[in-house]
């Protein structure tokens, strides 16, 4: 996994709450069995028109969030379908991270098994990056993982509340798997004293 | 370990397997479920990293949402959907998982075949890459969706790693009116509480109406719980719970099922358990809803209409707005006075036998509208089979309902059964979301008596003034 230390980049307004899985990855794009390839379905039914053209008002794609990195959303972003595939589409879109006010528990869980990073802000905090996202051009923030902190140029900064264990394993690109089966003997002796119900032994259909 | 605990504690607490400082707590997953979907990418993780699947028994798979409806045997024509299914069928067999293929007697949705094998049991921890994974909290187990890294994470470890979830009660005082069934108990909930209204919290659904429940409305009611934000929704195992899980295939036997129905009798939140949050839900002022937007939160009762934009606060204003748009429903509109050209009774919310017999009682003697193209899609062969002994699929038929093989078909439309753009769909699934069921559909949620009857007069109707035949 991509470690996340400090990242600077351009920041797109994506204003409307609940932004569930099934808009930033609609279904259609789900049959895939690789991790990648996910970006140009990014809000697709946004982005395009039935006939695949591209939506000229649909905000990511307007000329001055070219190359943006970052995403200020509405609350209770990411709702809806445990599908990993909206994390994989923002990222491999360009995306390091989603700032809202809230986020949807599995969408968040997922996030940091990709290095991918869900700020937690107040609603004013996020309403004001909203506004500076329309009216500054090239409006910029630099998300600082170390010390927990977002802030621009102008004057804004906030501190984000973040798990310190989650914190620690998107510093340091950790791989979860690995973490866990350093817990080997705990698990076998879990096991030894939870064997698997003999029902579920018998043979397989 | 707390004196009183909540039945979410105990259940927690039974699985920790290791609690590393400054750490998330691992927890043991008793029972893995999995689709096509959300699996292929875990499987070549494994592969990669050169692992195994840990537990292969206590891994269960089977193919449901990618799988036409149409008699199987038809040659699935979606040829990335074919991969995906053979890919499922490929990773099963190199990881010796158990697979309830497409021919299987027992396919269906996973979250109605977990429950009807028996494999679904109270106390225990389930997951699968599927966020309605919750359904399972009906038994008192434990049960929450999870990402495909998770998928791998558990298919590696038969663990997780998981932030201790906050707990919340609901409290359902008094009872439920006939006509007003578990769907409406779960839409009422979510427009109370809003589409985030339970996010960070483990709901344990408690009182009157809740014990009255039979397990298919238990069911449907925790499978709702996620579209209120909740990591899982529970309820405590009690007789109607052990009435239904023995003698399923998977259950203990014998000797092994006192012993397991005695631990489960334990299951059970200690009076006077402290809960992050309570909600209290005056059963008697719940009515049939039909959402009107789209999210599940955004509901009104039958009887009701489409809020005024006008009333609102500015930051629901906006939403409202943008949902009535697209939903093609002008503000303050009489929802019985919308017309549906599409109705599903289908998908793991409302797809069991109960919920066909419900949508069949009121189909009886009817004819579906001539505006109206209406299906049934069973949650599992072995719904199909069991209303088909009881002669309910005849009475959908002679209504005019289509009868289909199972799966999840319309509730996300990755098989053929799909909306088409601007159609509007009465529908008894979970999920109002913009394109949901098809590119430019438009949702309602609704319980199966009201979809049923929704079929028949072209229009949303009051349930509770319906003739029934
Ligand atoms: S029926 Fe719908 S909600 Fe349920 S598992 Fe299938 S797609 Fe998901």
């Amino acid at each position: 996994m991509k470690p996340f230390g400090v990242h600077r980049g351009r920041v797109v307004p994506l204003d409307r709450v609940n932004v569930d899985t099934d808009q930033i990855i609609p279904k259609q794009f789900l049959k895939r069995v690789e991790r990648t390839g996910f970006g140009q379905f990014l809000f697709y039914d946004w982005r395009f028109d039935a006939e695949g053209k591209k939506n000229a008002d649909f905000v990511l794609d307007e000329p001055r969030y070219e190359g943006a990195s970052i995403l200020v959303a509405g609350k209770n972003f990411g709702c809806g379908s445990s599908r990993e595939h909206a994390v994989w589409a923002l990222a491999d879109f360009g995306f390091r991270a989603v700032i809202s006010s809230s986020f949807a528990d599995i969408f968040a869980n997922n996030s940091t098994k990709n290095g991918f990073l869900t700020v937690r802000l107040s609603d004013s905090e996020v309403a004001e990056l909203m506004h500076r996202a329309r009216d500054v051009n090239d409006y910029q923030l630099t998300i600082d993982l170390e010390h927990c902190e977002v802030r621009d140029d102008q004057g804004f900064a906030a501190k984000f509340p973040i798990d310190e264990f989650v914190r620690h394993c998107l510093f340091n690109g950790l791989d979860d798997i690995g973490l866990t089966l350093q817990h080997e003997v705990d698990i076998a002796a879990y096991e030894a004293l939870h064997l698997t119900p003999s029902a579920l032994h018998a043979r397989r259909p | 370990m707390r004196a009183k605990r909540t039945l979410f504690e105990k259940i927690w607490d039974a699985h920790l397997v290791a609690q590393p400082r400054g750490r998330s707590p691992i927890i043991y997953i008793d029972l893995h479920l999995v689709h096509e979907v959300t699996s292929p990418q875990a499987f070549d993780g494994l592969r990669v990293a050169g692992r195994k699947v840990r537990q292969p028994s206590r891994t269960v798979a089977t193919v449901d949402h990618n799988i036409p409806t149409e008699p199987r045997g038809t040659p699935i024509t979606d040829l990335i959907a074919a991969k995906q299914i053979a890919a499922l069928q490929a990773n099963c067999k190199e990881f010796d998982v158990r697979l309830f293929d497409m021919d299987s007697p027992e396919q269906g949705i996973v979250h109605v075949i977990g429950p009807e094998l028996g494999l679904t049991q109270p106390g225990m921890t389930i997951v699968c890459g599927d966020s309605h994974t919750s359904t399972h909290g009906a038994f008192g187990a434990l049960a929450f969706g999870i990402g495909t890294s998770e998928v791998e994470h558990v298919l590696a470890t038969q663990c997780l790693a998981q932030q201790t979830p906050k707990t919340m009660k609901i409290d359902v005082r008094g009872r439920l009116a006939d006509g007003v069934s578990a769907k409406d108990l779960a839409l009422g909930i979510i427009g109370q509480i809003g589409a985030d209204g339970a996010t960070g919290h483990v709901i344990e659904y408690a009182g009157e109406a809740v014990r009255g429940l039979s397990m298919e409305g238990r069911m449907t009611l925790c499978n709702m719980s996620i579209e209120a934000g909740a990591r899982a929704g529970m309820v405590a195992p009690d007789e109607t719970t052990f009435a239904y899980v023995e003698g399923k295939r998977f259950a203990p036997r014998d000797g092994d099922w006192e012993k397991a129905v005695e631990y489960w009798r334990s299951l059970r939140t200690d009076e006077g358990a402290a809960f992050d949050k309570l909600v209290e839900i005056d059963a008697a002022q719940l009515c049939p809803f039909v959402t009107w937007g789209t999210n599940p939160g955004m509901v009104a009762p039958v009887t009701g209409r489409v809020p005024e934009v006008s009333s609102l606060k500015d930051a629901d204003r906006r939403a409202t707005e943008l949902a009535l748009r697209y939903m093609g429903i002008e503000p303050g509109r009489r929802i019985e006075d919308i017309c549906v050209d599409r109705v599903f009774i289908g998908s793991c919310t409302n797809s069991r036998l109960e919920d066909l017999r419900a949508a069949a009682r009121v189909a009886k003697g009817h004819h579906v509208s001539a505006k109206v193209r209406a299906m049934v899609v069973p949650g599992s062969q072995t719904v199909k089979r069991a209303a088909e002994q009881e002669g309910l699929h005849q009475i959908f038929l002679d209504a005019g309902f289509e009868w289909r093989e199972s799966g999840c078909s319309m509730c996300l439309g990755m098989n053929p059964d799909i909306l088409q753009p601007g159609e509007r769909c009465a529908s008894t699934s979970n999920r109002n979301f913009e394109g949901r069921q098809g590119r430019g559909g438009r949702t309602h949620l609704v319980s199966p008596m009201m979809a049923a009857a929704a079929a028949i007069t072209g229009h949303f109707t009051d349930i509770r003034n319906w003739r029934f035949q």
